[in-house]
């Protein structure tokens, strides 16, 4: 391969680098409205009344909506394929709210100083209600927090509004109690994870304007532009004709942008007072009012004879979706099927959940979706069936672990076609030099080094689901440009998709240009979510510039009047007669496209797979414990991922780093506690700690490919499968500088030091 | 107010509120590099030079720059172009909103310190926060970097 | 959010503390931590432009003035040599280099946060504040004081022969401390500044001697106990009561033991 699987710079680098105005905020009209949100103080609350008659006579201000200038009819923010699994259970503004930070108000002015003049002004007379902040209490509660009766569940998720479930299932594969009661040990535990925030840098911002045929336009920072057209036409109850979304350059996303978390409000002020308006979140507010990641409890029960072959895991996952149901029914399913898909084929296996309704902020997609819960809580217990068998945790899972060509029954009966699990695990125990340093080692001064494992899967895309697009298009002197749907949100995919087009039409990444994404221009994509970029919108890709590359091959033939195209050969530049070596150019071919011409020089493709391909990741973790303080350091932390061919090399890596980074941060420092009334602590960069460069340690990554047979050059995902081998490894390597198990993240370092005096005690 | 200040080599004088901050202002003076992710202080991604020094532009004032030097990443486009390939080739610059931030804050390192160790990068650019890249990758970008201005400047270029 | 109606950069201290004296009026500092809070203020005074952003030396004496910067703390060849970097140690884990270039010591020592490194380093050195009106306090006196409208101008170190160290735990490695300390020892005499208990920082001599027969294992062991049986602690986000007490016990028993390897090494 040329141009795939070399590390070639991002398109859109230099203009990183350099500071260019390139993002939603940057490029907004000087004249919108500026538009703020009043939220909500209380966790559950009934509005009586809301008073708006003193605000609105605050000089500069346009306009204020509540409750009672909405359209009624209930919708949902998830960014997923119609009909989305999660329920319709929004208003853009309601009577009840239901968390602290809710939005009460809409209010656009001229400027922000007016607007929070106004907000001031607001009189609001609450009705509070008893909310629900546990999410054990939930289920079946006398407190209902969506009773509305045109609540509606498009999927059949085992929702039930009156129940307080967004969904709820349960699956069972074998003679799963039968095999579980022979198993000479069964090891169990429950794993508590929070819901921890996505932080892009760039918090959740939109501008939106009428445009000359009265469409309105929505410029936002997401990675899922189609999906908020239709998500607006819903909110706004218009037709979706009447809306255009672009995306400009997104400041990250990790799945918060998977959702409309921003887009109704402004779009409803331009909507309503034909004007452009603009609504930037602080930093507060994308910690309040987000999408933050499904907390979740999953409770993993193995079944193993003694000496250590696994044979039946149970996975039962309590998922708190918060106020609404935003991939309440979709995050929690990967918490069972990419994490015991792990041990391959099983003799049996069960899988149970309940997504529970709470009076929190609604959660969302973050980057591993779920699977990074459960891998946590599957990879956690095979780690404590390693130490009560006795038996060396990397060893365990070479007996387990699944293999190239192994059915997995939890992953829905898909065949493993690509894996190379054991070859990453192999390069990793040498990367840590495992076996000199499990499990620990005393430095002598209070100090105790470690390691820990942990393995990881993830999906490429949602098979039979999600849709990838492209559209490329030849153009004088022989260039080509290159339309998506897909959204880079600093991934690299506008680069990588290039790179794959580039080497289909035998050219330089260059002479490609990536354009995305506009929902009047692009071609329809699902959006770039679910580990699916590379892999369909890479499809779609490649089967686009073949099309392509077959229309110049003919033309050529044309030219050259050569009646079998199978004659000729394409090089990139030239269309050759590989017979007598007469050739015409690609820049012949572009100009003659041009000029009296019928055939076509523009082709889409659209992919979806029946498969959802795995990729795979180990993860291994030496760190150091200040057994006094408590005080983990990062030492160092070997990964080696399977992510079929390398797309692209640097950014593979930077992925890679990026997702083990945020991991760490979800075990070490990044906590979520709410006040007795719901309120949210962690409401900043001041209190919500995500790692700087001083608490990440070193990381060094590797690849091990495999070829995956229905990916584009043997490609599959990375974007998500990074995040989920921190969670495991770093409890256990906890565990094995102190013999403590935690089963709740983070964990703080006063955790460990008066776990460490308690046990001497 | 009126206030005055030499904005990326240029005299300046503009009008501004008493309690604009410098973060707002330069934006209004068409310097979009600079950005705002936090409201306390915590993220970096504001940082312009005060003067010389690299200050967070969020908690300035901007009647304080008023008469001094203010520098931001539009004014550094060749150090910017030269220093930010390295961050290109590693792909660490991702998504690219906390670039400015801290392509100003190394290259404020730099004047500072023209060749720090590992352990001072990291501690200079502690105050820049990064969701997408780990750090891993600029740090690499910025060894190769300072390796590149090393054989430069034994070349005597 | 925080907004003003007026900014005045004063020419003088009288104007300054004449304007401080209305309740709506406000000296800012570095104004990292006054721009987060939601109030309206009626002037914004400041004293940029009085020439107190300076460190001066003389054989006595370090004279900090109030605008000087934590940067220039961190930095200050003499304050460093004379307190064998622990000056530095102190302030270099404030959340970043931007940070610490804007955020200004009179800030930091007036506001008499819990969180505070500064307040614990410079209670550690004996410092004294020279108040506009209130003279020269020492800063201990001035710890304990409430707040008021007189003005902090500068910080003054007097130059006795004394050891220091400082170290910190805390969450993440730029984060506030969980617990601050400052081991002082002048003569035979060994203090310690706890910090971030998180109330305002406190003082606790080694009274009962326990330092006296010298800085081992065991003495290091028992004053870090002592000093955690005179230190009332509190719970926050960053921990609780008792793990600060506990942290407390270990981090004196460090500092200690690091001062005497250090004057070992002198």
């Amino acid at each position: 391969m040329k141009v795939v699987n070399k590390p070639i710079r991002k398109k859109d680098a230099m203009a990183l680098v350099t500071g260019k105005p390139v993002y939603t905020d940057d490029i907004a009209p000087k004249d919108c409205l500026v538009v703020k949100l009043l939220r909500s103080p209380h966790a559950h609350a009934w509005m009586e009344d809301i008073d708006v008659s003193k605000a609105m006579k605050v000089p500069g201000i346009e306009a204020v909506y509540t409750y009672k200038d909405v359209p009624q009819k209930r919708f949902t923010m998830a960014g997923q394929t119609y009909p989305e699994p999660s329920p319709y259970d929004r208003l853009i503004l309601d009577q009840r709210v239901r968390f602290v930070g809710d939005p009460v108000a809409i209010i656009a002015g001229k400027d922000e100083k007016s607007v929070d003049r106004a907000m001031k002004l607001i009189k609001v007379q609450y009705q509070v209600l008893e909310p629900i902040l546990d999410f054990h209490q939930a289920k079946d509660s006398h407190i209902l927090i969506h009773p509305e009766e045109n609540w509606e569940a498009k999927c059949p998720v085992g929702a039930d509004n009156q129940r307080n479930l967004a969904a709820s299932e349960r699956s069972t594969y074998g003679e799963y109690d039968k095999v579980m009661d022979e198993c000479d040990i069964v090891v169990e535990g429950t794993y508590h994870t929070k819901a921890n925030n996505q932080t892009p840098m760039e918090t959740f911002r939109t501008y939106t304007y009428m445009d000359t045929y009265g469409r309105l336009n929505v410029v936002s920072s997401t990675q899922i532009v189609f999906h908020i057209r239709r998500i607006l036409g819903h909110a706004l109850d218009i037709p979706k004709s009447k809306i255009r979304v672009i995306k400009p350059r997104i400041g990250g996303g990790f799945g918060s942008k998977q959702t409309a978390v921003a887009e109704v409000y402004p779009a409803f002020v331009t909507w309503k007072t034909g004007k452009p308006a603009k609504l930037i979140y602080t930093r507060e507010e994308s910690q309040i009012q987000a999408s933050p990641r499904h907390e979740m409890e999953v409770s993993c029960k193995i079944g193993a004879t003694k000496d250590g072959h696994i044979r039946a895991i149970g996975v039962y996952t309590l998922s708190n979706t918060g106020a609404f149901g935003e991939h309440g029914p979709t995050t929690v399913g990967l918490s069972g099927h990419k994490s015991i898909s792990l041990y391959g084929d099983l003799e049996a296996y069960r899988f149970d959940y309940d997504v529970v309704y709470t009076n929190v902020q609604a959660a969302g997609a973050y980057r591993g979706y779920g699977a990074t819960q459960g891998i946590f809580a599957v990879e956690s217990t095979v780690n404590k069936l390693a130490a009560e068998l006795n038996i060396d945790p990397v060893k365990i899972r070479e007996m387990n672990m699944v293999k190239e060509g192994e059915k997995m029954p939890s992953y829905y009966g898909e065949t493993a076609e690509s894996c190379a699990l054991d070859r990453c695990l192999a390069r990793a125990k040498e990367m840590i030099k495992w076996d000199e340093k499990f499990p620990c080692k005393d430095m002598g001064n209070g100090k105790v080094r470690s390691v820990g494992v942990s393995l990881a899967m993830q999906g490429s895309a949602i098979s039979g689901c999600d849709v990838g697009g492209a559209t490329i298009k030849l153009n004088d002197d022989g260039f080509y440009v290159l339309t998506l749907g897909a959204a880079d949100m600093g991934t690299g995919c506008d680069t990588i998709l290039a790179q794959m087009a580039a080497e289909e039409l035998e050219c330089d990444v260059d002479r490609v240009i990536s354009y995305s994404a506009d929902t009047d221009i692009s071609p329809y994509d699902s959006g770039s979510y679910a580990s699916s970029t590379t892999y369909v919108t890479g499809l779609a890709t490649m089967q686009a510039a073949n099309q392509l590359k077959e229309a110049i091959i003919k033309t050529g033939a044309d030219m050259l009047d050569v009646e079998d195209p199978d004659l000729l050969e394409f090089d990139g530049d030239y269309v050759r007669n590989l017979e007598d070596g007469r050739k015409v150019s690609l820049i012949d071919i572009a100009t003659k496209s041009m000029v009296n011409n019928n055939q076509v020089f523009q082709f889409t493709a659209n992919c979806s797979s029946p498969v959802s391909p795995p990729p795979y990741m180990v993860g291994m973790a030496e760190i150091e414990v200040d057994k006094e303080t408590g005080h983990v350091e990062l030492i160092d932390y070997a990964a080696v991922v399977d992510c079929g061919t390398v797309v692209n090399p640097n950014l593979a890596r930077v992925q890679a780093e990026g997702g083990i980074v945020q991991g760490i941060g979800m075990v070490l420092s990044e906590n979520i506690s709410y006040t007795k009334k719901g309120k949210l602590r962690e409401n900043s960069f001041m209190q919500y700690k995500i790692p700087t460069r001083l608490d990440m340690g070193r990381l060094r990554v590797e690849f091990e490919s495999s070829y995956e047979p229905t990916g584009p050059y043997g490609a599959k995902s990375i974007g998500e499968v990074v995040i989920n081998t921190p969670l495991a490894a770093l409890t256990h390597a906890i565990y094995n500088a102190t013999g403590l198990r935690f089963y709740e993240l983070p964990i703080t370092p006063e955790q460990i030091a008066m776990g460490i005096l308690e046990h001497e005690n | 107010m009126q206030i005055s200040m030499i904005l990326n080599g240029k005299k300046i004088t503009a009008e501004t509120e008493p309690d604009m901050m410098l973060l707002e202002f330069v934006r209004s003076q068409g310097c979009y590099s600079v950005k705002r992710g936090c409201e306390t202080a915590n993220c970096g991604l504001c940082t312009v030079f005060l003067d010389e020094k690299p200050v967070l532009s969020c908690s300035t004032l901007a009647v304080r720059a008023d008469g001094r030097k203010v520098t931001t990443l539009e004014g550094l486009q060749e150090e910017a172009e030269e220093f930010g390939a390295f961050i290109a080739d590693q792909g660490a610059e991702q998504c690219g909103f906390c670039n400015p931030g801290f392509m100003m804050n190394a290259i404020a390192l730099f004047r500072e310190n023209p060749y720090p160790s590992e352990a001072e990068i990291k501690e200079y650019l502690a105050g820049n926060l990064c969701r997408c890249s780990g750090y891993e990758g600029q740090l690499r970008g910025i060894l190769a970097f300072l390796e590149y201005k090393k054989e430069k400047e034994q070349k005597g270029e | 959010m925080l907004t003003f109606r007026n900014y005045q950069k004063v020419t003088s201290l009288e104007e300054a503390y004449e304007l401080n004296q209305k309740k709506a009026n406000k000296i800012i500092g570095g104004m990292l931590w006054m721009k987060m809070e939601n109030r309206n203020i009626g002037t914004a005074i400041d004293l940029s432009g009085l020439g107190l952003d300076q460190i001066e030396e003389t054989d006595e004496e370090f004279i900090i003035g109030c605008m000087a910067t934590l940067r220039d703390v961190e930095f200050h060849p003499g304050l460093n040599q004379y307190t064998n970097g622990a000056i530095k140690e102190s302030v270099r884990h404030i959340v970043g280099v931007q940070f610490r270039n804007v955020a200004t010591i009179g800030g930091s020592i007036f506001g008499r946060f819990g969180f505070s490194d500064v307040l614990t380093m410079f209670m550690a050195l004996d410092a004294y504040v020279e108040l506009y009106k209130g003279g020269v306090v020492p800063i201990q006196t001035f710890a304990r004081m409430e707040r008021d409208n007189d003005i902090l101008i500068r910080v003054i170190v007097k130059k006795t022969p004394m050891h220091v160290v400082y170290m910190s735990e805390r969450y993440t490695k730029t984060d506030f401390p969980t617990i601050a300390c400052a081991i002082a020892k002048t003569g035979d005499t060994v203090k310690a500044v706890i910090g971030a208990r998180p109330y305002r920082a406190i003082c606790v001599a080694d009274e009962t001697g326990i330092l006296k027969q010298g800085i081992t294992e065991d003495t290091a062991r028992a004053f870090g106990h002592y000093v955690s049986e005179h230190v009332r602690t509190g719970s926050n986000m960053r921990g609780s009561r008792e793990y600060r007490s506990h942290l407390i016990k270990v981090i004196v028993r460090r500092a200690v033991l690091q001062l005497g390897g250090e004057q070992n090494a002198d």
